[in-house]
């Protein structure tokens, strides 16, 4: 569905993103794991067209990506859930996911899905009118996730959906990833979390300093040495 | 109590005419981060459109107000994209510098085509009449002036909260690259910004030349720079503080030179902006949030 080849990413003068080559495939959850700093937000950003590569290709559906301008790539099914959250904090629940739905014109299809994403999260219901900004950390995650979700994606990039968030809002916000997988929605999970992302993946990338160091399946990757000493804590 | 009245009747309409302009500046510091020195002359702008409309085309003066505000939207997207849209990246001062330079090129220009010399409104656009109510003297451009402006706050009121236009600048406004990643065009957004920003400074200008009775191409500076202290009075970025940041400014204008000296009412606005600096930098409608790092 999607593959990017020898992408090389610069921030002026660092070289961000070496020679990065990914690939996922329709209907699965692949993930990309590494330490801070690594180059993952890179990769997401670079995929959504906010950064472009010097050189090396993304390839979605049989189209070339890195020349598609931002607006166009959403538009074309791909989606992000932007690293720290960034839902709009002076904008209601509602304005918020309507602003997911923005290049939509199907009216009737989005009021389904507002619904479909108030019965994911009900907690978003009763909180429809209020400033996103006012939200929970958690509450505010479910809200990044449901306004991506909006915009009805074929393949929705996540970036540390559980950054900040308690353990057990960690769990659930994973549940969710997994069924909307499960729903159809092809995934390309971010995380520093190796632990909870390999758990849920079916393949895995692992990155450091900008480049692929490893990849595989992802419960092959979980029973790794080298992933288990250096992200699984031992 | 009497004069107390007559004088905010007189304030509200010179308010009105501030908080159009100062809507301006807020919008466009709201989306991109610039004051936009440039403000004060798109209004002289849309007053000359206005003028040339009542003169040369014999329109009448609400068609005068919407040629000036399409003239001076038009205006306004040309330099954007001619002069702010390059500098998107660059140092905020380097934009800043440049609205200056936007500013006095509007103002000499219009000197070279048109002359210094001021040009009278033509007074059969709008025959003034005064209307006595209880004692109040309102004249008939007051009325023309306070309504013409609450009903354009109105209708902007009404686009930013509930169209999808509206929406799409506020989340620009909020958070550029996440409005990216919705599939919003920030470019286009930002053209629409001053647009509709120019097109209220524009129709400022038209109701200065009414209320006021001359344009002169150096008309704009002095109610921009004041505008500018209402936006900031009102807190920058904040639509609904521009509208009352305008019409305070306006208000303690008249009642500057209606109980003190007319001399002093400049230098009274000004000090208003030394003053918010000094004790709420983010005016009257804003939180102390802070810059985002």
């Amino acid at each position: 569905m999607l593959r990017s080849v020898d992408l090389d990413v610069y921030y002026g003068a660092i070289h961000a993103l070496k020679k990065l080559s990914i690939e996922v495939e329709q209907g699965t959850i692949v993930t990309l794991i590494g330490a801070n700093g690594a180059g993952k937000t890179t990769t997401l950003k670079t995929i959504s067209g906010l950064l472009r590569p010097r050189n090396g290709s993304i390839v979605y559906k049989n189209t070339e990506l890195t020349k598609v301008a931002p607006e166009k790539i959403v538009e074309m099914g791909i989606s992000q859930v932007p690293e720290g959250r960034r839902v709009f904090a002076s904008m209601s629940v509602l304005e918020n996911l309507e602003m997911g739905a923005y290049l939509r014109k199907d009216k009737k299809a989005m009021a389904d899905d507002m619904e479909n994403v108030f019965t994911r999260f009900p907690r978003l219901k009763e909180r429809r009118k209020q400033m996103a900004g006012t939200l929970s950390g958690g509450e505010q995650q479910m809200l990044a996730i449901g306004r991506a979700l909006m915009a009805r994606p074929q393949l929705l990039l996540m970036d540390e959906p559980s950054m900040g968030l308690a353990p057990l809002l960690v769990k659930e916000i994973f549940e969710i990833i997994k069924d909307i997988n499960e729903k159809g929605t092809t995934i390309l999970l971010v995380e520093q979390n190796a632990h909870m992302a390999l758990s849920i993946a079916h393949k895995a990338y692992v990155i450091e300093t900008g480049e692929i160091v490893l990849h595989g399946e992802a419960k092959d990757l979980m029973n790794s040495e080298e992933v288990k000493s250096a992200y699984l804590g031992g | 109590m009497l004069e107390f009245t007559q004088q905010i009747v007189n304030g509200l309409s010179l308010g009105a005419i501030y908080a159009l302009i100062a809507l301006g500046y807020t919008m466009v510091y709201g989306i991109i981060k610039l004051i936009n020195f440039a403000h004060g002359d798109i209004m002289m702008v849309g007053a000359f459109v206005g003028y040339f409309s009542l003169t040369l085309l014999g329109t009448n003066i609400m068609v005068a107000m919407v040629t000036a505000m399409i003239a001076c939207a038009v205006l306004g997207v040309i330099i954007e994209k001619v002069a702010y849209r390059p500098l998107r990246n660059s140092t905020r001062i380097a934009a800043l510098i440049t609205a200056i330079g936007v500013s006095l090129f509007l103002e000499y220009i219009t000197i070279f085509l048109l002359g210094p010399s001021q040009k009278v409104f033509p007074e059969s656009a709008f025959p003034i009449k005064a209307y006595d109510l209880a004692g109040l003297s309102v004249l008939n451009k007051d009325i023309f002036v306070v309504v013409s402006a609450v009903v354009l706050m109105l209708i902007l009121q009404y686009i930013i909260k509930w169209t999808k236009t509206g929406k799409a600048m506020r989340a620009v406004s909020l958070d550029q690259e996440a409005a990216v990643l919705m599939g919003i065009s920030v470019d286009k957004t930002i053209s629409i910004t001053f647009a509709i920003g120019s097109a209220l400074a524009a129709a400022a200008g038209v109701m200065y030349g009414v209320y006021y009775s001359t344009v002169n191409p150096l008309m704009g500076i002095i109610p921009g720079l004041k505008a500018f202290v209402a936006a900031v009075l009102g807190g920058i970025g904040i639509i609904p503080g521009a509208m009352v940041g305008g019409f305070l400014m306006g208000l303690l204008e008249t009642m500057v030179s209606g109980y003190g000296s007319s001399l002093y009412r400049d230098a009274v606005a000004f000090g208003v902006l030394i003053l918010i600096l000094l004790i709420k930098p983010t005016g009257l409608f804003g939180k102390d949030t802070g810059e985002k790092v």
